[in-house]
């Protein structure tokens, strides 16, 4: 572990902490332009997260300490989880301690204890919420899953800086088999990240909301993490994609700190375009009902399958 | 006998005669084997018995097991209405026993002795509360299957032994085989031992089994008595037949991955807190075989290094089952003596009555959801690191199939959290959901001890799988011929192949997480405040909130209904818009009891109506029939 990597992980980890809010305001942003809406600022997220640290924690009187220590973990894991995925750089110490599989099995124990917690109280909307999460996350996460799996037979690793390097060194539309997994991966982040056609991220009080359903018992600064925490995890979503499907520019191998003066900016660009496209994406569809939800699931599982089949067909 | 005597000192007793099995498991673990031949049995028939690195690590999850099981007996067994306390405490201890003869028997003579010995005591203790006529069904049943799979056992030991009629384990692993009796032999035993493990379509017994046993007796059934199955297909398809041939995994692997799937989906439509982990235990199960066909696969190709790997993702498995399960299962025995209640529709909110049970239950239901760093996501990431080098077989189409195995995999341990979300949180969250509840008391101080052993098993398992790995490579060396190579530099990475190809580090993992997760309070708490205001739950302005608005397990349980329809038989009951009782229902029931138990049943009962005939009842019938039986037996011999 030279000072360099150690200098590398840390930067990726407060970057991702840090600009995870700007993230989400800036496709809260390009959405708005896209609708034809006045748009909020892109620190806006960063103004909710102050505002509400501020707050006195309101907690329902039957509420167990799983309740109020959910928030610290599962904001703890998707820092964990944002450590361990190169945005930057390849040479991370962390990522020895956890592959592309064990970065999945963090995401479900986020997930699992926000359900928990959800169920806590005992309202009918967390339950409620808690249930459709689970079922969301049971049918995104084998697709997730397997689109690491393809990128794993690919670079016959499953450690994700690995991964990215083998991809990386290759030429630009080698393999069709990732363009498949490509479309499965957006499709799992839309679900994951609680984003329209899953989803409304919009919404605070609707019959068909999953997300925001689970924290309406959540206020102030148990409330701020959990939304920091959503940001994050859209933040790390992305820089998954950036690592399986455009990982040009990512600081390989042992670069010297130079090298991350062009990867940062880089990183900058992509999640400028990757931001634009959710808001695209969001803008052109419209929400499907729960009940869809396993459909829209099942066709990215199918399209990461089509993906693994095609690379194995194709030995491309 | 009275119960505090039979808890306290015979149970105790049991569990430190448990530890004493485990040490020697351990023990035996890094040594070579060893024999013994004990004079007892019939004349000329003596107990073979032999101990080596496969029954070694066995006797350890026995034995490991068993202290948590039976600390936690010790506080929880109460005189009742079933079988008397001293002799329940003398059924468990030769159950116990029986299972240890199994892991040591060295020849068929002995195993089967050990195998039915087995089966009895548990179907005993199974039918402890035997004066409800829906338990006594129960047994029988688990004691029917047990006996078809014993029987099948008994056959494939008869092929084994090769013609010699010498029935020890030696003759059977010198006999050589041509591949048809070879594959005959190792049919019937996936079939044999394939109903002790509860695979799909043999998998019956199980829902049914679990939840009419006492809980430390579920968590026995479950978490160890399943294991000898394992071994037992273990022993006979790598060390008795020898050399096994590639496609047996391809079959073993289907089975498995059916059973997985099929086990989960049904977990997560369950009410029956019980019947849900008998479900889960399905899947697990499933997942060992999958690991095995996996194994047998690559063993039968000669592609030894990811036999190993793959059989120790499956030893793996079965230390984590051991303890996860057992632990559910001691779990639900705490709520069901405190509440009376095993319907998930009358629970809730007990992690407030119940805070120990509650806690040492979650480390239970996140390990078996696969989460790291607990035990359950080793063993699966291992696994799935199995299937991810399938593409290396050399044989076309098989390599294209197999890696989609992962996905089935994959699509398990999703599931399994779903059902373990469900399972926790119905029971020990949210509000209660019967007024009575607030009564319930927490476990005494030996039941939280058991627990805590079983806890402290999975955390164990889950932050050390290179000591863990370390120890069971004794094993894959005596089957495959070589171990798992530790390719890392540090003693907390696991990195079974190479280091640049996977590895995972769980104590560095936990530490990171825990780090962050303090630093963060720190912060949160230094540059904020830590007001915090108690108040009601907001119920959107409605009023007044009850406890019938939370989910039901009914409702938890609908979306994977709705996904998985085609699996489930369900008849539903509803009410028209005029009814002035409204009454919703809906039963969900297994297909395969429809289309292929009650057909089977069917087809027994007309056999036995059509020889049924040469029962008439008269004398002289019977008489003549004892004098064609002579004539023919004469006939037989003059000729």
């Amino acid at each position: 572990m030279t000072l360099t990597e150690l200098f590398t992980q840390s930067l990726e980890i407060m970057v991702a902490v840090a600009a995870a809010p700007l993230f989400l305001g800036w496709i809260t942003q390009c959405r708005a332009w896209l609708q034809n809406k006045s748009a909020p600022s892109v620190l806006q997220p960063y103004r909710m997260i102050h505002k509400l640290f501020h707050k006195d924690a309101v907690i329902a009187a039957n509420a167990s300490p799983l309740f109020r220590i959910a928030p610290y973990i599962v904001f703890g894991t998707m820092t964990l989880a944002a450590a361990v995925i190169p945005s930057m750089g390849t040479r991370l110490p962390f990522t020895a301690s956890a592959d592309a599989i064990a970065l999945v099995g963090l995401l479900a124990t986020a997930r699992v204890f926000m359900a928990l917690a959800a169920m806590d109280i005992g309202t009918a909307f967390g339950s409620l919420g808690a249930r459709r999460e689970m079922m969301v996350g049971f049918l995104a996460e084998p697709a997730l899953l397997m689109v690491i799996f393809v990128a794993s037979l690919i670079s016959a690793t499953t450690s994700l800086p690995a991964i990215s390097e083998h991809l990386s060194t290759e030429a630009v539309g080698l393999y069709p088999s990732l363009a498949f997994t490509a479309v499965a991966f957006t499709m799992v982040l839309l679900a994951e990240n609680a984003r329209i056609p899953i989803d409304n991220p919009a919404t605070h009080l609707e019959l068909t909301m999953i997300h925001e359903a689970m924290l309406l018992e959540y206020s102030a600064r148990h409330l701020a993490l959990m939304e920091w925490a959503a940001a994050l995890k859209l933040f790390n979503y992305a820089c998954i994609g950036f690592a399986l499907f455009v990982p040009w520019g990512i600081a390989a191998g042992t670069a010297a700190p130079s090298a991350l003066l062009i990867a940062v900016p880089l990183l900058a660009l992509k999640l400028v375009v990757a931001g634009g496209g959710l808001a695209l994406i969001e803008t052109l569809s419209a929400k499907l009902r729960v009940f869809r939800a396993p459909e829209f699931l099942a066709s990215a599982f199918l399209f990461a399958v089509l993906g693994l089949l095609v690379h194995l067909l194709l030995g491309a | 006998m009275n119960v505090q005597f039979s808890g306290r000192t015979l149970f105790l007793a049991g569990a430190l005669c448990g530890a004493g099995i485990a040490f020697v498991g351990f023990w035996a673990l890094g040594t070579a084997a060893e024999h013994v031949v004990l004079r007892i049995g019939l004349p000329d028939l003596p107990f073979h018995l032999r101990l080596d690195a496969l029954s070694a690590v066995f006797l350890l999850l026995l034995g490991v097991a068993s202290v948590g099981i039976s600390i936690f007996g010790a506080g929880y067994f109460r005189a009742g209405q079933g079988t008397a306390p001293g002799l329940l405490c003398l059924q468990y201890h030769v159950f116990l026993a029986s299972m240890g003869l199994v892991l040591l028997a060295d020849d068929a003579y002995a195993f089967m002795f050990a195998w039915e010995v087995m089966a009895l005591a548990s179907y005993f203790l199974v039918t402890t509360q035997h004066r409800i006529a829906e338990i006594r069904r129960a047994g029988f049943l688990y004691l029917l299957i047990a006996h078809v799979g014993a029987l099948a056992i008994l056959l494939c030991f008869g092929i084994l032994q090769g013609g010699s009629w010498a029935l020890t384990f030696d003759t059977m692993r010198a006999a050589h085989l041509t591949p048809q009796w070879a594959t005959l032999a190792f049919l019937l035993a996936l079939f044999g031992f394939g109903a002790k493990a509860g695979l799909v379509p043999l998998h019956v017994w199980l829902p049914e089994a679990h939840p009419a046993a006492p809980s430390p007796v579920s968590a026995l059934m479950s978490g160890v008595m399943l294991k000898t199955a394992v071994y037992g297909i273990l022993r006979v398809s790598f060390d008795l037949i020898g050399t096994p041939i590639w496609w047996w995994g391809l079959i073993a692997l289907a089975l498995g991955l059916f059973s997985a799937l099929f086990g989960v989906v049904f977990a997560a439509a369950q009410t029956d807190m019980k019947r849900l982990l008998a479900y889960s235990s399905i899947e697990n199960m499933g997942i060992v075989y999958a690991g095995l066909g996996l194994a047998l696969v690559f063993a039968g190709l000669g592609m030894v290094s990811l036999a190993a790997l793959a059989l120790i993702a499956m030893l793996y498995h079965c230390l984590n089952h051991a303890f996860m399960k057992s632990l559910l299962f001691l779990g639900t025995g705490a709520v069901l003596h405190a509440t009376g209640q095993r319907n998930l529709g009358k629970l809730g909110g007990l992690m407030r009555y119940m805070p120990w049970t509650a806690w040492l239950t979650l480390i239970g239901a996140l390990a078996i959801s696969s989460l790291p760093p607990l035990n359950g996501f080793v063993s699966e990431w291992l696994l799935l690191q199995a299937f991810l080098l399938t593409d290396q077989i050399p044989r076309a189409f098989v390599n294209m199939l197999l890696p989609l195995g992962a996905a089935v995999v994959a699509l398990s341990a999703a599931l399994a959290a779903y059902v373990m979300v469900k399972f926790y949180g119905v029971i020990f969250l949210g509000a209660p959901r019967e007024s009575s509840l607030v009564n319930a008391r927490d476990c005494g101080r030996l039941e939280r001890l058991g627990l805590a052993w079983l806890a402290a098993g999975c955390v164990l398992l889950g932050l050390m799988p290179v000591q863990v790995i370390a120890r069971l490579n004794a094993v894959s060396t005596l089957l495959v011929g070589v171990g798992l190579g530790h390719h890392a530099q540090h003693w907390w990475l696991l990195a079974p192949l190479t280091q640049g190809r996977a590895s995972y580090g769980p104590v560095a993992f936990l530490i990171v997480v825990l780090a962050v997760v303090l630093l963060t309070v720190l912060v949160v708490h230094l540059f904020y405040h830590r007001r915090v205001r108690l108040s009601v739950p907001w119920s959107c302005g409605f009023g007044q909130l009850d406890a019938r608005m939370q989910d039901t397990a009914e409702g938890f349980g609908q979306p994977v209904r709705h996904v998985f329809q085609p699996f489930f038989r369900m008849q539903r009951e509803l009410p028209s818009p005029f009814d002035r009782a409204p009454k919703y229902r809906v039963v969900v029931t297994d297909r395969i009891w429809y289309a292929l138990y009650e057909p089977l049943a069917g087809l027994v009962l007309r056999a036995a109506n059509s020889v049924a005939w040469l029962q008439q009842g008269r004398v002289t019938t019977y008489l003549l029939y004892s004098f064609v039986t002579l004539l023919v037996l004469l006939a037989v011999v003059l000729a």
